[in-house]
């Protein structure tokens, strides 16, 4: 019986372990992070029958380094009439959140090192849900205060509308999720995912399609994604709450937006896809995983494509009269069926 | 894996919460029709929740004498609470009989009000019944949430505005007391559970002089003496009372109040029995005090509105004179007094809600100079409360105040009894004033904008029955609420 | 080391409080707070208080601050508000000093152990801690638990009472 690595069995291994695990997560991230910016305009491209970024590499594979460049050495200004610690806080305060909560998604199965167990998940806590709950809360403080800090209009209406919509759909999410936590009866992703990985049929999006639906649908509204990305409605508000943001901090916001995709879709996967089980063989865990959040981050550049941006009212109407009653129904029809099974 | 709803189930015993159950689905249900009825279609609301609380008041009735305990000791419905559950809905009855036409003529009639006083009551009973800190705490918040609301109902006046904020602002407050002392006695005993608190302060004498457990009794204190507008706390209780729409102020100062007495009384009596002569002590300072200064700052008063919170001040006081006594007569007085108060306060109150016109509540004195000659009717039932009010014979007032001070006496606080008289002697004056205007003096006005609702008369006749019948034959009220107390 | 660790917490704890009192402007004050919260959070995951820790993220950090947040945003209350509010600054200062020494009075000389109850490490770490709070919820405080949902109901309703332009 090989034992679980831990701090208190081989200090040196574990730390070593993690920092690995740690760099090549976040490596991982940052790169999908930056080919989806490139991925998002070529499949937008393609769908309207254009080619998108054609120039730099072939078919454009350089251009999410180009724009970096491009970004990196732009000036930086910030606005003489903004306040200033929370102006230069905020994009890092969007960007963290969404990064850290990455460390809860497993991606493969125990892998035995030195004769020790290690899990390849940055770290297992056994509220690991909850966790990510209370990080995309987190996630709201980034946007009010880049709304409220630049000192203007279209970043203070951008950044009230975005956070009262994160707000909202943050309950229509996290009642969506204990629907699959009461069958799952636990908090831990590692053990649902664990639950799932018998079959197919295990995932929970079959027993769950009306929670896997909504979670996508709120998902993609807590992430300020079209056809809810009214915070950033070009139309109305300029650029919403990044509005008085250049160079690198305003690639923070974008690199934000995108890592907070990977989020959902990689949580969405684990919750309701079976994670890194299944379909292929356990030992492609990680194959697994990065297909299921590729193609549920090529659904939502779809939808993008698609659908037309939602008024700001009848967003709000669809959360809280659609969204959060369905959501609850779900649940008292899950726990209904829970309870009589027993 | 275990069965988790035969866990769950395991501890309900929903006899122990049955008053406050029927109550509480009244409310929830009179939310949902409200939605259904048209705008300004008030009678429905206001017979669906008197039956509410005539349902309530028959399963509350049965429970006397058959205590049931449950939900692993949160909750006990003994006759103490029993007792005190019929006080708070004769005062939810009492009040919805006579709002409908005063929020009608203020121009609210709004009716979300009635399943706010039935959440009211039931936060009131889990008070009264609650063994457990929990529950009585939260059995407060639910209390005073809804009254913060009702305080602040006429939404269009300053004064309700002032009034509702005032409560909720200083409410929150004393809660953070109330809640740090039960944190305190949490931290101290390790439990919530009022009779385990008791038991192992028991046992663990040593205890009983450490600061924590000494903290937390008075950090309690302060949380129920503030509801209950006992001095020092009492600054909140003049603004928010004349602010807040008359049969809200009515209901404060009667169902509410008492449900803060039913608490304390429960909390001092099974955790802190070993402390209690330092309770009494302490108590017994604040019990002169807020007498005292409930009193004297009412002479000066020429609104009457406001001349009766401040009397409700002092009225706050003669009771806490019964917990000083801490005997079985004083107790029992508390919870005589306590039922008896609700009559003739809400009974007052509901002749100044006849007096009053739209939109000008004509509550000076002068308001109500030659009333006794122009409606006799008005003025004898108005007289009969004040009478009660200021403990002559032979009406409830009298009756509850001799109880009291009759405990007093008999637990060695002479003294105390002899400052409740001198008290009793004093108030007397701002009273006796009212009635010198109803008929001493020339009416300037005809009054003959009064109309006699049923509804108001109807609790203007339960109030003076009640007056009179406590004060006339008070011996089968008290042998009850004697049975009624641990 | 979770010693040094705790004092570091700690410390950013009580300075981000202090700042909480010290900000000049109240869009600072309530970030010191929400740093304060965090704090907080961990000291939970400390105690073996996970979900706890969660709970006090998600509803005070993710929830009322960000509520809070918005009404300054929205009123914009600049330093005017603030010159409002520092009179009797310093008798605030003497009666929060009392309290700082009576505290601290109270948990040196109370020396309470309290009760055993019977929740051990061992079991929190065997059984879970969400999960026993989760059976104490549904068990011994079932009725508060209950009760909870209707003050939540109470507050919803008295809310759209006051502040809806007509009910």
């Amino acid at each position: 019986m090989t034992e679980m690595l831990s701090m208190s069995n081989n200090a040196p291994l574990f730390v070593g372990m993690m920092l690995l695990k740690l760099a090549v997560v976040f490596g991982v991230t940052m790169g999908i992070v930056a080919y989806a910016t490139w991925v998002e305009r070529k499949v937008i491209g393609h769908m309207q029958t254009r080619l998108g970024p054609m120039r730099t590499g072939w078919h454009g594979l350089l251009q999410p380094i180009a724009d970096g460049l491009k970004l990196f050495f732009k000036e930086d200004i910030i606005p003489t009439q903004a306040s200033k610690v929370p102006f230069l806080l905020a994009p890092m305060m969007i960007l963290i959140p969404a990064l850290i909560t990455i460390a809860v998604v497993p991606f493969g199965p125990d892998v035995t090192v030195k004769g020790f167990l290690v899990p390849l998940q940055i770290t297992d806590l056994n509220i690991g849900v909850l966790y990510i709950l209370a990080m995309a809360g987190l996630g709201v403080y980034g946007i009010v205060l880049a709304g409220w800090s630049s000192n203007s209009k279209y970043a203070l209406l951008g950044g009230v509308r975005a956070s009262a919509q994160m707000i909202s759909y943050e309950l229509a999410a996290g009642i969506t999720i204990i629907a699959v936590f009461m069958l799952s009866e636990t908090l831990s992703l590692r053990e649902i995912v664990a639950l799932q990985s018998g079959s197919v049929i295990d995932w929970y999006v079959f027993k769950q399609p009306l929670a896997f639906g909504l979670f996508l649908i709120t998902g993609l509204a807590e992430i300020n994604r079209t056809p809810f990305d009214m915070p950033e409605a070009e139309s109305e508000l300029v650029s919403g709450f990044c509005t008085e943001y250049s160079s690198m901090k305003y690639a923070l916001f974008f690199m934000a937006e995108y890592a907070n995709m990977i989020v959902i879709a990689a949580i969405a996967a684990t919750l309701f896809l079976g994670g890194w089980s299944g379909p292929l063989p356990e030992s492609l865990g990680v194959v697994n995983l990065l297909g299921k959040v590729f193609a549920i981050m090529f659904f939502f550049i779809w939808l993008r494509a698609t659908l037309p941006r939602v008024r700001y009212d009848q967003l709000m109407q669809l959360g809280w009269k659609v969204l959060i009653p369905l959501a609850l129904a779900n649940l008292a029809v899950t726990g209904l069926v829970v309870v009589l099974q027993q | 894996m275990e069965n988790l709803v035969q866990i769950a189930l395991q501890n309900v015993n929903l006899a122990a919460i049955m008053p406050s159950l029927v109550l509480v689905c009244f409310g929830m249900g009179l939310l949902l029709i409200n939605v259904f009825l048209p705008r300004g279609t008030t009678r429905p609301a206001v017979w669906i929740s008197l039956v509410g609380i005539v349902v309530t008041a028959v399963v509350t009735v049965q429970g006397w004498g058959n205590p049931q305990y449950g939900f692993s000791d949160a909750v006990a419905l003994d006759n103490f609470a029993t007792f005190f559950n019929v006080t708070f809905l004769l005062a939810a009855a009492l009040t919805i009989l006579m709002s409908d036409d005063y929020l009608r003529r203020e121009g609210y009639a709004v009716n979300e009000y009635y399943p706010l006083i039935l959440f009211t009551t039931a936060g009131a009973m889990w008070m009264a019944s609650g063994t457990d800190m929990m529950t009585i705490f939260l059995g407060l918040e639910v209390m005073s949430i809804s009254l913060y609301v009702l305080a602040g109902f006429f939404r269009g006046q300053s004064a309700s505005n002032e009034a509702g904020l005032k409560y909720f602002l200083l409410g929150a407050f004393s809660t953070g007391f109330l809640l740090y002392g039960m944190a305190l006695i949490y931290g101290v005993t390790g439990s919530t559970r009022l009779t385990e608190i008791g038991a192992y302060l028991n046992s663990h004498s040593s205890l009983l002089a450490n600061p924590m457990t000494l903290a937390g009794l008075v950090l309690l204190s302060i949380g129920f003496l503030f509801k209950l507008g006992a001095a020092p706390f009492h600054m909140w209780t003049p603004d928010v009372y004349q602010g807040a729409p008359t049969p809200v102020t009515a209901f404060m100062s009667a169902g509410p109040k008492a449900a803060a007495f039913a608490a304390f009384l429960r909390t001092l009596e099974y955790c802190f029995f070993g402390l209690k002569p330092e309770w009494s002590a302490m108590l017994w300072v604040l019990a002169v005090l807020t007498m005292t200064v409930g009193n004297v700052i009412a002479i000066s008063q020429t609104n009457i509105k406001r001349m009766l919170a401040y009397s409700s001040i002092s009225h706050a006081g003669y009771a806490l004179v019964g917990l000083v006594a801490a005997n079985e007569i004083g107790y029992s007085g508390v919870l005589f007094y306590m039922l008896a108060y609700t009559f003739m306060n809400i009974g007052a109150f509901a002749v100044l809600i006849l007096v009053g016109k739209q939109g000008e509540e004509n509550l000076t004195l002068e308001g109500f100079a030659g009333l006794g000659y122009k409606r006799p009717l008005l003025g004898v039932a108005m007289s009969v409360f004040l009478f009660a009010l200021m403990g002559l014979p032979p009406t409830a007032g009298f009756a509850g105040k001799f109880y009291i001070f009759a405990g007093a006496v008999k637990a060695g606080y002479i003294w105390l009894a002899i400052i409740g008289v001198l008290n009793s002697a004093v108030s007397l004056y701002y009273y006796l004033r009212v009635m010198v205007y109803m008929y001493f003096r020339d009416p300037t006005e005809d009054y003959a904008w009064i109309s006699l609702p049923v509804s108001v008369l109807a609790t203007i006749i339960l109030a003076v029955i009640g007056c009179l019948y406590l004060g006339i034959l008070p011996n089968e009220v008290m042998a009850m609420a004697k049975t009624a107390i641990f | 080391m979770e010693t040094i660790f705790f004092y570091l917490v700690a410390l950013v704890a009580v300075v981000s409080g202090f700042l909480v009192v010290r900000c000049q402007s109240p869009v600072n004050s309530a970030l010191a707070l929400v740093n304060t919260f965090f704090c907080l959070a961990v000291f939970y995951v400390m105690l073996y208080a996970p979900f706890m820790a969660a709970i006090q993220v998600i509803v005070y950090a993710g929830a009322i601050m960000v509520l809070i947040l918005f009404v300054i945003m929205l009123l914009n209350l600049g330093t005017e508000a603030r010159k409002r509010y520092t009179h009797g600054v310093v008798w605030a200062a003497i009666a929060s000093l009392l309290v700082l020494v009576n505290v601290v009075f109270f948990i040196k000389r109370g020396r309470v152990t309290g009760a055993e109850g019977d929740i051990t490490d061992y079991l929190i770490k065997t059984e879970g801690h969400t999960e026993l709070i989760g059976k104490a919820l549904y068990t011994e405080f079932l009725l508060p638990f209950e009760i909870a949902s209707i003050l939540l109901l109470v507050a919803i309703v008295g809310a759209v009472i006051l502040a809806k332009k007509d009910v």
